[in-house]
């Protein structure tokens, strides 16, 4: 398969130069360490917050209280930052937040040309492929070929919107509420979500998924 | 700056490689250089916009080359030398050769609250927005040699104000010790078509985000 084959062209080209690399990265830990400039504690502390706190499971749960929740989902369209926050998530690089609602006439897909802006608080870290050149180029200008190559085909009439995070306002995606749906709890529901749907490359699971 | 990292409509790139169960991170220095770079904003005291332009202020050839936490750790090491933190013959080195400069240090107790409160950029405005929603505005045709968030494939295009967000601190200046110099930013959503001509998908939208200075009234 294609995409295998780049796969392993890109891991190899990814880490050519490991070794190179990975010294500078260890001289550069101990020269921080020894001037006191950081706190060893400190980076445990960061390494452990984004590995296990801060993730797409945070955004599910946002996306699923506003599938069951017609308030919440209003006050999320309106204010999605102060929504969000009424979770729990907040802070860097989700300091503003907008969410966007996919519905059957308008899909929506996020990308950052520029960099990888990307909502931390609610999604994490982003993936390779959200920061790569192919994508940053091509979302702009071919959003139904990059969604077919994540396997998603629309209609032809719907309508799609890219939204280049340029500044620091960080884009949410609610996706379309599964067929099928209507009897799960919330957090039922919150298993449906995953975070390419978030980010617009992906559709929300259907329960015949989670239960296959 | 017109570099290799506004990469909005380039071609070439190739297809997404998309990978199964990714982990957070792909090899242990990047994890290192992540923690690094974050731990490293508060004795550093740069901000977002000056480790942006860190980033890609390159050579296209070097940026392209560089995996993503790599170009971190370029970025990291052009702040940190700019501002005497750690020089190159240190790195080179692998020790300290020079003096340690009096900095606060982020302790492991302050990381939830740094991360909590992250860097909201929203400040008062000055003077009322000068677009509203709906207004037809056409992006200028800007190429400072600076940072600038403007991407150039909506350069002289016309689009319509679909967000206004209240006034924000302005990147371009920021970026280069100019300062907050607060500005109003917008949503401003452009028909394919207009960027990208004809056989665009015609149902297809772009929107990005501008800063006043960025537009004029179409």
């Amino acid at each position: 398969m294609a995409d295998h084959e780049h796969h392993h062209h890109d891991h190899d080209h990814d880490h050519s130069d490991l070794s190179e690399t990975e010294l500078r990265v260890r001289a550069l830990e101990t020269i921080l360490t020894e001037k006191g400039y950081v706190d060893p504690a400190a980076l445990d502390e960061l390494i452990e917050t984004y590995e296990t706190k801060v993730g797409p499971r945070n955004g599910a749960q946002v996306v699923a209280k506003a599938w069951s929740d017609p308030a919440y989902r209003e006050r999320l369209l309106h204010d999605a930052t102060a929504a969000i926050a009424e979770l729990g998530y907040t802070g860097r690089q989700g300091e503003h937040i907008v969410a966007v609602e996919n519905t059957p006439a308008t899909h929506n897909m996020v990308v950052c040309t520029l960099c990888s802006c990307y909502p931390w608080p609610v999604l994490g870290l982003p993936p390779v492929w959200y920061k790569s050149a192919p994508y940053r180029s091509r979302v702009v200008k071919e959003p139904r070929a990059v969604l077919a190559e994540f396997g998603v085909t629309l209609p032809q009439d719907t309508a799609i919107r890219v939204w280049d995070s340029t500044a620091e306002i960080r884009y949410l995606v609610i996706p379309m509420r599964p067929d099928g749906s209507d009897d799960l709890s919330e957090g039922q529901l919150a298993d449906l979500v995953t975070r390419d749907s978030m980010i617009g490359t992906g559709l929300a699971r259907t329960p015949a998924e989670i239960t296959a | 700056m017109n570099g290799a990292h506004d990469m909005g409509g380039m071609d070439g790139f190739g297809p997404i490689v998309i990978e199964a169960n990714e982990p957070l991170f792909h090899a242990a220095w990047e994890r290192r250089a992540f923690a690094l770079t974050l731990a490293m904003g508060r004795p550093g005291g740069w901000n977002i916009d000056m480790s942006r332009f860190a980033r890609e202020n390159r050579a296209p050839i070097d940026y392209l080359s560089k995996s993503y936490y790599q170009l971190w750790l370029a970025g990291l090491e052009v702040l940190m030398a700019e501002r005497g933190l750690v020089t190159a013959d240190e790195i080179a080195a692998g020790r300290p050769l020079h003096p340690r400069r009096d900095v606060q240090v982020l302790t492991a107790a302050d990381v939830t609250p740094m991360l909590a409160r992250g860097a909201p950029t929203e400040r008062d405005a000055a003077a009322p927005a000068r677009f509203g929603v709906g207004d037809r505005v056409r992006a200028k045709d800007l190429h400072p040699r600076t940072h600038i968030r403007l991407p150039r494939y909506v350069r002289g295009r016309i689009g319509t104000i679909e967000l206004v967000h209240g006034a924000h601190v302005f990147p371009d200046s920021h970026a280069h010790g100019g300062g907050e110099q607060p500005q109003w930013l917008y949503t401003v959503a452009f028909e394919a078509r207009e960027l990208w001509g004809d056989d665009a998908d015609p149902t297809s939208r772009v929107s990005v985000d501008a800063w006043d200075s960025y537009l004029e009234r179409a």
